[in-house]
């Protein structure tokens, strides 16, 4: 590799102070350090230092997040088929197998294209104007964003969306590590919220505009979105009935579907067992939070079960395993509450941070169906109540010092 | 609490029960030992006499030297060399006599070292020691001033030389180094018991009511005999042995009080002076790490040139030579000298080469890189596997991204990065109300080994300190 060595090498005069490229430094000292570790030596305080770096964290994260995207690929292709009846639920997975790959990477590639091209380009604009090297949180808030999307959603969107949540959700905050809330949420919720009407509906099906035919049920909405639609009314009426078939099963939205993630939804989020690989991957290599994981696990379950108990309506009745595969929560548990900057900060603070996530998705889930994707909305409302558990946290800390001193101070009595 | 706090002692003092203090093995869980190539073997040798000494007054951080000698004066061990220009009875002595045969100065005139070149007659000044059995409290503060010995007992809070003119609520030694390769204790102590004993009853004479406290490596039997002092056992990983971490353990130290602490090899030094009337204080040092030829230890006089115990150890630009450990100690060039708290010389090599990545950088397999994350496979290597690490910062500083990091490595009650934040703010109130007088920069080395953003975190803790030291000083 001294070949690579001598060119950066060469290459380097004209992007530092005075050269012609100076001002695409940034650039330049990202593309050499992405290749070199460089040769800086520690000089003072330790002198020697840890192996690990952001680079191999945030790189860990991207492998971790390979089975989603892979499995995601594959779904929308699978459910473009399953739509068109090309394929029934009956087939082997494996036919058409190509085709839908095929399919898949056509829709899921020009999202990462566009997530990637557009956020970094601001980050480096940003990195130039404040003179700071490139931090590699974007790497993984980039992945993010295509994972979280649905599939037939318009790429400019997606690029406003990732320019504002970049711009205001980080850059105005300071950047990586300074930001509140997370990044690649953050552009989720701004689509929401922006193009609701756009956002709704047939969306999360490749072309289920276009294609005139479709099966019978093949409606094109995610499970969530079924389950939003009975909110509000009579469980023994027919419509009612009708949807939750769909979860019987031998239904669409089966416990097995919906774990294997062989259901419409965002490209990333349908497969519970992709997610959970991804899960154990973190887990094992220590990057991701084990503590916040398992509480936001248990958070959801509870209120699941809480409404499993109630059972005023339909979607209560969905049994709490059930409910925390579907949708976007084991996405939401695994890659998006364990976010170290924009979770909770103490260890403790992870434990009550992970349960009230978990806890308040599938509250808002049931609860209000204009948001049918909760776990978004409760883990923005985390990322911003983070501060104030470990406020909190640290504040037990304090106090418990402050006791230490009250009781040495107390004067020995004979 | 808040700027009120007072740097003298204001606690109402309580006596201690030493039964309260003496239990069970306290097992410290939080932490790692860093397993470097290079360890000394146990064999002791006399180094050969370094032609010349110096006093840094670097080592005694936040003395601001008044010179007592000019260059060419004469000077015999245990004459005073400077003393601290605002507390004039902290003195430093000549370890050894000679000529005195510069003064090195840095940047605005800083004085970075009074080197003396020694004249090999060894002859020492000598001091009047009253019994300490009888002693009054003044007469041995006095003595001790005299003797040079402040600026080798520090004190807590803001980790400084001690101030004679306080009462400490109580004095810690720990009875052990668990840096890396760090020498053991039974090596140091060999045949110094007496003489640490009898620093061990002067200085109980000089604690306030909280006593004297030894931390005691679990297993190690050297200090079976020591006798008037509150012993407690300790068992874990770096930094188990840091005395901070005994302290927050045993006695933790509240706001507004004060407590002196001192190396075990110090404390009997001290005994040495008082049986002999003399100052020359010794050291035994381990010369290790992975490029030295032959790792072993040497024992010299205070302040002796690195040069002397390199011998055969070619030390070049690809080499760093550490007086200290290599998480705290200081980095010397190969004509430099021997810190006056080091225990051991560490040469490693250096890493100012570049990592490409997929062989030696970040996506590589890292079998040789020694990780306290699981990011690399160091936590599936056998234990016994030693590692040649180099000075490479593996990477390039980051904001604060990564949390639960610091924890794992800093058994105190304490958060490390909140303490760090408030401390970059320069929020004085927050650092006091997080416990920053509880703490030294080297408690906190561990957690700058492991930080993912690679933080110069101890810089920070001292920043802090020193912010502190300076609003309430």
């Amino acid at each position: 590799m001294k070949f690579l060595e001598n060119m950066l090498d060469n290459l380097r005069p004209h992007f530092e102070e005075g050269g012609k490229l100076s001002r695409f430094w940034v650039v330049y000292d990202s593309l050499e350090t992405f290749a070199f570790t460089p040769g800086h030596a520690t000089h003072n305080g330790v002198h020697i230092r840890d192996g690990i770096d952001l680079k191999r964290t945030m790189f860990l994260v991207i492998v971790a997040l390979i089975p989603a995207l892979l499995f995601g690929t594959f779904n929308q292709g699978h459910q473009y088929y399953l739509s068109i009846g090309e394929v029934t639920a009956a087939d082997p997975l494996t036919a058409m197998l190509w085709a839908k790959l095929w399919i898949g990477l056509q829709k899921v590639l020009p999202l990462i294209i566009v997530s990637y091209g557009v956020g970094l380009g601001i980050e480096f604009v940003f990195a130039g104007i404040n003179k700071h090297s490139i931090n590699e949180g974007y790497l993984v808030s980039g992945m993010l964003i295509p994972l979280i999307m649905p599939v037939d959603v318009p790429l400019w969107m997606v690029a406003v969306a990732v320019a504002f949540a970049v711009i205001i959700a980080k850059e105005v905050f300071g950047g990586t590590g300074m930001n509140i809330l997370n990044v690649a949420l953050t552009a989720r919720a701004f689509l929401f919220f922006a193009y609701p009407k756009q956002l709704s509906g047939e969306i999360w099906i490749h072309n289920i505009k276009e294609t005139g035919g479709l099966v019978d049920g093949y409606t094109g909405a995610t499970a969530l979105g079924h389950l939003a639609s009975t909110v509000g009314k009579d469980q023994a009426l027919p419509e009612v009935q009708n949807v939750m078939s769909m979860f019987n099963a031998d239904g669409m939205f089966s416990l097995t579907n919906s774990f294997f993630g062989l259901i419409p939804g965002s490209i990333g989020e349908t497969s519970a067992l992709a997610i959970l690989i991804g899960a154990a991957i973190l887990i094992w290599t220590g990057i991701g939070s084990w503590k916040v994981m398992s509480s936001f696990f248990v958070g959801g379950l509870a209120m699941a079960g809480i409404f499993n108990l109630m059972g005023l309506n339909a979607y209560m009745t969905i049994p709490a395993i059930h409910q925390v595969v579907m949708g976007g929560f084991m996405f939401g548990m695994v890659f998006m509450a364990t976010d170290p900057v924009t979770a909770s900060q103490t260890e403790t603070g992870k434990w009550i941070y992970g349960f009230f996530g978990g806890f308040l998705s599938i509250m808002i889930r049931v609860f209000n169906p204009a948001y049918p994707e909760g776990v978004m909305m409760a883990i923005l409302f985390m990322n911003v109540m983070a501060p104030l558990i470990d406020h909190y946290v640290v504040g037990a800390n304090i106090k418990r010092r402050e006791r230490r001193l009250a009781a040495r101070a107390i004067p020995a009595t004979a | 609490m808040g700027s009120d706090l007072n740097p003298l002692p204001t606690f109402a003092p309580r006596k201690v029960n030493p039964s309260e203090l003496m239990s069970s093995t306290i097992r410290i869980r939080k932490g790692a030992d860093i397993r470097l190539k290079g360890r000394a073997s146990s064999v002791v040798e006399s180094a050969p006499a370094s032609l010349k000494h110096a006093i840094l007054p670097e080592d005694f951080h936040g003395v601001i030297p008044k010179m007592a000698v000019r260059p060419g004066d004469v000077v015999q061990a245990g004459q005073a060399v400077f003393h601290d220009k605002y507390k004039p009875e902290v003195q430093y002595l000549s370890p050894i006599s000679g000529t005195v045969s510069d003064i090195v100065r840095g940047a605005k005139r800083r004085i970075l070292a009074v080197e003396i070149e020694a004249d090999g007659q060894d002859s020492r000044k000598s001091f009047d020691v009253p019994k300490v059995s009888s002693a009054s409290r003044e007469e041995l503060v006095s003595l001790l001033s005299a003797g040079g010995w402040f600026g080798f007992i520090r004190q807590r809070p803001f980790d400084v030389p001690a101030d004679p003119g306080v009462t400490p609520r109580s004095i810690h030694i720990s009875g052990f180094n668990s840096a890396p390769l760090a020498p053991e204790t039974s090596v140091v102590m060999e045949g110094r018991m007496e003489d640490f004993q009898t620093g061990i009853d002067l200085l109980s004479k000089l604690a306030g009511n909280g006593g004297v406290h030894l931390g005691v490596k679990s297993g190690d039997s050297t200090f079976n005999a020591v006798s008037g002092v509150n012993k407690a056992t300790f068992d874990g990983p770096h930094p188990a042995g840091n005395v901070g971490v005994q302290i927050h353990h045993t006695f933790p130290i509240n706001a507004g009080e004060v407590v002196w602490t001192m190396n075990y090899e110090d404390v009997a030094n001290l005994g040495a002076f008082i049986r002999t009337g003399t100052f020359a204080p010794e050291r035994v040092i381990a010369a290790c790490g992975s490029q030295h030829v032959a790792p072993k230890h040497f024992k010299i006089r205070l302040g002796a040139q690195v040069s002397s115990i390199l011998a055969g150890t070619s030390v070049d630009d690809n080499s760093r030579v550490i007086s200290g450990d290599a998480l705290t100690g200081r980095r010397v060039m190969a004509d430099g000298y021997i810190g006056a708290f080091a225990q051991q010389v560490t040469v490693m090599p250096e890493g100012n080469k570049p990592k490409f990545l997929l062989t030696e950088g970040w996506l590589s397999p890292g079998l040789d890189k020694f990780s306290l994350s699981r990011a690399y496979p160091t936590w599936l290597m056998p234990k016994a596997k030693e590692y040649d690490l180099d000075t490479n910062a593996n990477g390039e500083p980051r904001a604060f991204v990564v949390t639960g990091q610091y924890e794992q490595v800093f058994p105190f009650d304490i958060y490390p990065v909140q303490l760090l934040k408030s401390i970059m703010v320069n929020d004085i109130e927050s650092m006091e109300k997080l416990g920053i007088y509880e703490v030294a920069p080297e408690d906190f080395a561990l957690c700058e080994y492991s930080c993912t953003s690679k933080i110069n975190v101890q810089q920070v803790v001292r920043e802090g300190l020193d912010t502190l030291k300076q609003e309430l000083g």
